[in-house]
């Protein structure tokens, strides 16, 4: 059962990068690919009636891996304090920019939101690929589950004490970076006509193949800095089939991109992201959380809830995801097409 | 206002772990059931259907735009239920068995979703959220007519404002306030007779009205007491006695007396007045003069920020008054913190958050202001423009 848990939050967290990842990298883009007022608000009514809900998908993550794995969310969450509270500051400041900017009609009040729109977006994806980079790379737990790791060190590959940010997770939060501005920019090239249309794809283009160059750089240096990953594969070989997805959409990416298709584009991305986690979480599994001195990893085994609850949790939470799955299909098929701007809302 | 709350409302859940992560080791096989259900059932149902209310109104019509804002309520509902009940656990935990290595585990999922606690709690909540916005629409109304403008929405939200604000006011004192103050006594005697400012056991015990707790030397100065009352609204008994907090040992005793007794005594003084003044309201109302009494438009119109401070009042009640506990009786707030997370880290963060409310709280301000000298007239005017551009 616990394993079916491990499966639940890896999914939630996935659902949250492909969707949120769609409009983080729509607000990294969009001082680029948006030139006036109008253009901008266009990108922002392209995400404006979803990024809340798509959010919400990390809320509910942390409050399903907080209920699964009690042990793992005090953990986790205590260790990465700093980078964590960082992180909802920028979801603040972000929340914040996307809604106000249109409540007062002048250029300065418009520039401050947009580039606060921008920072924001742009420095949580770098926060949650390297989030994803240290858990990868194990973290400095103590016999008790607890760790505490400096925000930076001294980014050395041979450093003693490297700090959560460093050259690895650094690394991996870049990928994440280029990999979500094609997916945002292939977001944007669904929902938009015209100029913007163009930018994107132009976007989508430099990012694709950015991506491809770091996945080359940054998937041997994982199974470097963690040789223990490839054990997973290994192991269970049927797993092999995850990064091929993750080759497939990173060659879509490319393919499409340069043939203008925007949907297949933004299909080729959500594969490459979906297979590029799930091949994470499967070499990870059975930890949650790996320590630098294995003993001390946290696995689906000690990190769990009680048996009995969870398997109440099974009951409520299949209801939930059933209803939130019904929420996202209404939402998206009322507001599919290309942006109209004279509709209103911001 | 929604993305207000919205995102101070998201780092709550991420604080569970962030700073007290032994606490969240400790019960997270509990708490972490109704938080996360919180995310499950409430929170995608509400941020799904405030982008359809937001941006569907002209597209999809107003039916749609109805269903959608009667989705986001039940949606925040649901939060406040789930929120509650959470709390509700830490001020009387239930459904818990303890294991052999002093953890403990849920053994009665349905036990933590029906606390007896909840019910009282939950349902005082949501009335003092029903208070904050009648006493809004009503305010709002009165400062309308007050500037002589928007005259017709103006009396809609008097009407609004004073009749759904006098039911709720009521009901805040009464069944909600009252079963919740006798479930305090019942379960957390030394918290009642800290907010009371009861420090002796006394038989027949009156209420302090108004008066200064000094606790070292355990009384309140310049008391105005009604006598025996406080006997008589907890066991419905003119003589039964009520026991004081040297009844029980110091160190269960609420870290912070005087501001518990403060925060007790705005709350419920406050919320008499609120029940004053929207029955005399509603009762100009009823007399059709209500619309032409300057004087009152003007106590309804200052009176709106102060349900705002009631309801926080009341929470500061609620929460000082379990300490010393996190879980009430079963663990300490000093045991619940992060064992790795400096102090100085804490400081750092809370001056964080401190400077963010801040500013977002004078950008509400400010944005609420413009809002409301814009005016409901002046919104229809270009709702009607703009269809008209569009038709």
């Amino acid at each position: 059962m616990e394993t079916i848990w491990f499966i639940a939050v890896a999914f939630m967290i996935t659902m949250y990068v492909l969707l949120d990842g769609f409009d983080l990298g729509a607000g990294a883009i969009h001082l680029v690919a948006a030139k006036n007022d109008r253009e901008r608000r266009t990108i922002i009514r392209a995400i404006g009636p979803v990024w809340d809900g798509n959010e919400v998908w990390l809320i509910a993550a942390g409050g399903t891996l907080f209920f699964a794995f009690p042990l793992l969310y005090a953990s986790s969450f205590s260790g990465f304090y700093l980078p964590l509270i960082i992180v909802l500051w920028l979801l603040m400041i972000r929340g914040l920019s996307i809604e106000l900017r249109g409540h007062i009609e002048s250029p300065l009040w418009a520039s401050f939101w947009d580039f606060a729109f921008f920072f924001g977006s742009s420095l949580l994806i770098i926060f949650f690929g390297a989030a994803l980079g240290n858990v990868v790379r194990g973290v400095p737990l103590n016999e008790d589950g607890y760790f505490f790791q400096p925000l930076w060190t001294d980014f050395s590959p041979f450093s003693e004490e490297p700090g959560i940010l460093d050259w690895y997770t650094v690394l991996i939060g870049l990928l994440a970076f280029t990999t979500l501005i094609a997916h945002g920019a292939n977001w944007i090239a669904v929902k938009t006509e015209g100029v913007l249309n163009t930018r994107s794809h132009r976007i989508s283009r430099t990012f694709a193949l950015a991506t491809v160059v770091l996945t080359a750089v940054a998937t041997p240096a994982t199974f470097w800095v963690s040789p223990w990953m490839l054990q997973g594969f290994l192991d269970r070989p049927y797993g092999f089939v995850l990064p091929v997805v993750a080759i497939a959409g990173l060659v879509g990416m490319i393919a499409f991109s340069f043939a203008e298709r925007d949907r297949p584009a933004f299909l080729s991305s959500s594969a490459y992201i979906l297979g590029m986690l799930t091949s994470t979480v499967f070499a990870v599994y059975p930890n949650v959380l790996p320590a630098v001195n294995p003993e001390n990893s946290l696995t689906i085994q000690n990190a769990a809830a009680s048996d009995y609850g969870q398997a109440v949790g099974l009951v409520w939470w299949s209801i939930g995801m059933v209803l939130a799955a019904i929420y996202f299909v209404i939402i998206y098929r009322l507001f599919r097409g290309k942006v109209n701007l004279e509709d209103e809302g911001y | 206002s929604f993305v207000m709350g919205v995102v101070t409302g998201i780092p709550l859940e991420f604080q569970f772990g962030t700073n007290w992560a032994a606490f969240s080791a400790f019960t997270g096989d509990i708490i972490a059931q109704t938080l996360a259900m919180e995310g499950a059932f409430a929170f995608f149902l509400e941020s799904a259907f405030v982008g359809l209310f937001l941006f569907g109104e002209r597209r999809f019509g107003q039916r749609m735009h109805w269903f959608s804002s009667l989705m986001v309520f039940l949606g925040t509902w649901a939060s406040g239920y789930f929120i509650i009940t959470t709390n509700a656990w830490m001020q009387n935990p239930v459904g818990y068995r303890v294991l052999e290595n002093g953890n403990i585990e849920l053994n009665d999922y349905w036990a933590v979703l029906l606390n007896p606690w909840m019910v009282w709690q939950f349902l005082h909540n949501m009335g003092g959220a029903v208070v904050c916005a009648a006493f809004v629409m009503a305010g709002l109304g009165a400062f309308y007519l007050l500037a002589d403008r928007d005259h017709e929405y103006a009396r809609i939200f008097l009407k609004i404002g004073v009749v759904s604000g006098v039911i709720a006011s009521v009901w805040m004192l009464f069944p909600t306030g009252h079963f919740s103050s006798e479930q305090v006594a019942e379960h957390q005697p030394v918290a009642l007779a800290a907010m009371e400012g009861q420090f002796e056991t006394e038989r027949p015990a009156g209420i302090v009205f108004i008066g200064q707790p000094d606790v070292e030397n355990r009384r309140i100065d310049n008391p105005i007491v009604l006598p025996r009352a406080l006997s008589f609204l907890i066991y419905q008994n003119w003589n039964a006695e009520v026991k004081g907090l040297e009844a029980f040992p110091e160190e269960d005793w609420p870290d912070n007396i005087p501001l518990l007794y403060y925060s007790y005594h705005v709350m419920v003084g406050l919320g008499t007045f609120f029940i004053g003044i929207m029955t005399l309201a509603a009762f100009l109302m009823w007399r059709g003069r209500l619309y032409d009494s300057r004087w009152m438009l003007w106590v309804l119109m200052l009176a709106l920020p102060f349900p705002f401070i009631a309801n926080t009042a009341g929470w500061f009640t609620a929460e000082l008054g379990r300490q010393p506990w996190l879980a009430y009786g079963l663990f300490r707030t000093e045991e619940g913190i992060s064992p790795l997370v400096s102090s100085g880290s804490v400081l750092f963060t809370i001056i964080g958050f401190a400077g963010m409310y801040l500013i977002m709280g004078l950008l509400y301000v400010v944005l609420m202001v413009r809002e409301v000298s814009h005016g409901p007239e002046a919104e229809q005017e270009t709702l009607e423009e703009t269809e008209g551009v569009t038709a």
